[in-house]
């Protein structure tokens, strides 16, 4: 088994006016390469902020995080981010939003032909051609975060971060997102550490669950084992015994034993 | 009220009657205030006194504009020069102090210290009369048109720096984080991100800007003379032909409000092709 990310005695504290605030302690994982993480837990539990420092956004305070044997110093195109609110830059148009992700990591070595297929490829993958030409404020909520996907994806990143990236659509987009990005992840063998609030979503996309206890000084409760073959259907698995064991096990973790919500967090 | 906005645009369809009846509900609360506003006029001043009515303007107008860029010598100039050589100053000034305050915006946006460092003297410079300026002007330069200039500069200076550097402040974080994943170098994030994010609040900075300048500029030009819309304001009062003061209100008004709609024309073009 391939350790691809480590994250070994991870703390984060926080500055703040009231003096200092402890947001994560003690965490330690291990990610295997081509491996679907989810994280979930309740909201200020610190899983987005464990996110970014997977993705070098932040630095931890006490230990240290590594990604294919090197220490994680900063962001970086080999951890590529899909963020909650998509994030595409609205002068520019989808087609251009993705080039510039593609043209930062590959023009080095390829020329412009070649850059502006693998955008219109990224752009393809998501299924997006038609609007390629389009500005962000034209198109769908949904179809913003496919673009933010074709973006994370373009680059070809050894991990692919994403922070709630269908918090905020509606449920029948979100289950089309989903069985897209399932496709892709199979298609790309990429590894994946996402954030979700969402159970449905952790247990049909993930290979493992990180579920996370309740800040302030948040680590991680429990880690489960999602053992169902792939390519996964979400109609036969709502039935599978397996699935609704899973789905029961993280229900149980974060409405019984993580149940009560500080209000500090909020 | 009825919104007009709200009916769909007109068609080739659409009956004539209706389309006229559109354009007439668009045109006739405008021209309606001009004629209570003139007609307002000539009943306060139809009974004789020193303010000359609608009727002796406009021959006045007539006669004036039927030769505006005539030239007798430095002080008698048409109507024409004396706006022109006011749009100059104007245009330096302003100029000027937009290669200045623009980069010194992005700096003062950028840097926190050296924010905190000149936003007390900014505070401090901000309120006072760019007028009050002007014999500094006149001290430095020896001469009364570069004084001027000088006031428009330092009017326009302060809505360009601020409103710049509250635009870069305002970058969102969203934006920025993309740059740090994407590791963009620093020319991508001032061209990219930084500029396109800054530019509506450049463009108000420009615009309040240039509505300033063009207030000022007519009192610095009654104190510093020469040729200029303020000085022939001042000229025309000195031989008391009200009548052209009347008319050169109203032409200083026409000029304000052309600059101001052609900055918002071209903010709506920059911003349409930016967002």
């Amino acid at each position: 088994m391939e350790k691809f990310v480590q994250i070994e005695k991870v703390g984060q504290t926080f500055d703040t006016k009231k003096g200092k605030f402890v947001a994560l302690r003690d965490i330690d994982l291990t990610i295997r390469k081509g491996e679907f993480i989810a994280l979930i837990g309740h909201s200020g539990c610190g899983k987005s902020t464990l996110l970014n420092l997977i993705a070098g956004l932040a630095l931890p305070t006490t230990g240290v995080l590594l990604c294919d044997g090197r220490e994680i110093a900063g962001p970086g195109p080999e951890r590529a981010v899909v963020f909650q609110n998509h994030s595409l830059l609205p002068w520019l148009t989808c087609f251009e939003n993705v080039y510039l992700a593609v043209e930062r990591v590959f023009s080095g070595r390829e020329g412009k032909a070649k850059l502006k297929e693998r955008t219109a490829a990224a752009i393809g993958l998501v299924g997006l051609d038609h609007a390629s030409s389009k500005y962000p404020h034209e198109i769908s909520g949904g179809m913003k975060q496919r673009v933010g996907i074709a973006r994370a994806l373009s680059m070809e990143p050894k991990v692919l971060l994403m922070d709630e990236p269908f918090g905020a659509l509606d449920a029948l987009t979100r289950a089309r997102l989903q069985d897209e990005l399932m496709k892709i992840c199979e298609a790309t063998r990429a590894t994946t550490v996402m954030v979700t609030h969402d159970v449905d979503e952790a247990v049909l996309l993930s290979d493992r669950i990180v579920m996370m206890t309740n800040g302030p000084a948040a680590t991680i409760g429990e880690i489960l084992e999602v053992d169902l073959p792939r390519p996964r259907q979400r109609l036969t698995l709502a039935h599978d015994p397996a699935y609704i064991d899973c789905r029961a096990a993280v229900l149980e973790f974060l409405y019984e034993k993580q149940a009560h919500v500080e209000k500090l967090a909020a | 009220m009825e919104k007009v906005a709200s009916r769909p645009v007109a068609e080739a369809g659409t009956p004539l009657g209706e389309r006229l009846a559109a354009v007439g509900r668009a045109i006739l609360p405008p021209v309606l205030g001009l004629v209570v506003l003139i007609g307002l006029w000539h009943v306060a001043t139809h009974k004789g006194g020193s303010i000359p009515g609608p009727a002796q303007v406009w021959d006045a107008a007539v006669a004036l504009f039927s030769d505006p860029f005539y030239r007798n010598g430095p002080n008698d100039q048409g109507i024409g020069w004396n706006v022109l050589s006011s749009l100059q100053r104007v245009g330096i000034g302003f100029g000027l102090a937009a290669l200045v305050g623009i980069p010194l915006g992005f700096m003062l946006g950028r840097f926190a210290f050296l924010s905190s460092m000149v936003n007390p003297v900014i505070s401090l410079l901000r309120p006072v009369s760019p007028l009050a300026w002007l014999p500094i002007g006149l001290l430095v330069f020896k001469k009364a048109d570069p004084a001027a200039t000088w006031t428009i500069f330092i009017c326009s200076i302060w809505p360009m720096i601020m409103n710049t550097a509250q635009g870069v402040q305002r970058v969102p974080q969203d934006y920025l984080n993309v740059a740090r994943v994407l590791a963009l170098s620093e020319w991508k994030i001032v061209t990219r991100i930084l500029f396109p994010a800054v530019l509506p609040y450049m463009l108000t900075g420009i615009r309040l800007s240039i509505g300033t300048a063009w207030l000022v500029i007519v009192a610095a030009e009654m104190l510093t003379g020469g040729v200029g819309i303020g000085f022939w304001v001042w000229d025309e009062w000195n031989n008391l032909k009200v009548e052209h003061i009347i008319i050169a209100i109203f032409v200083i008004g026409v000029v304000g409000l052309i600059l101001e709609q052609a900055l918002i024309l071209l903010a709506r073009k920059l911003t349409k092709e930016s967002s």
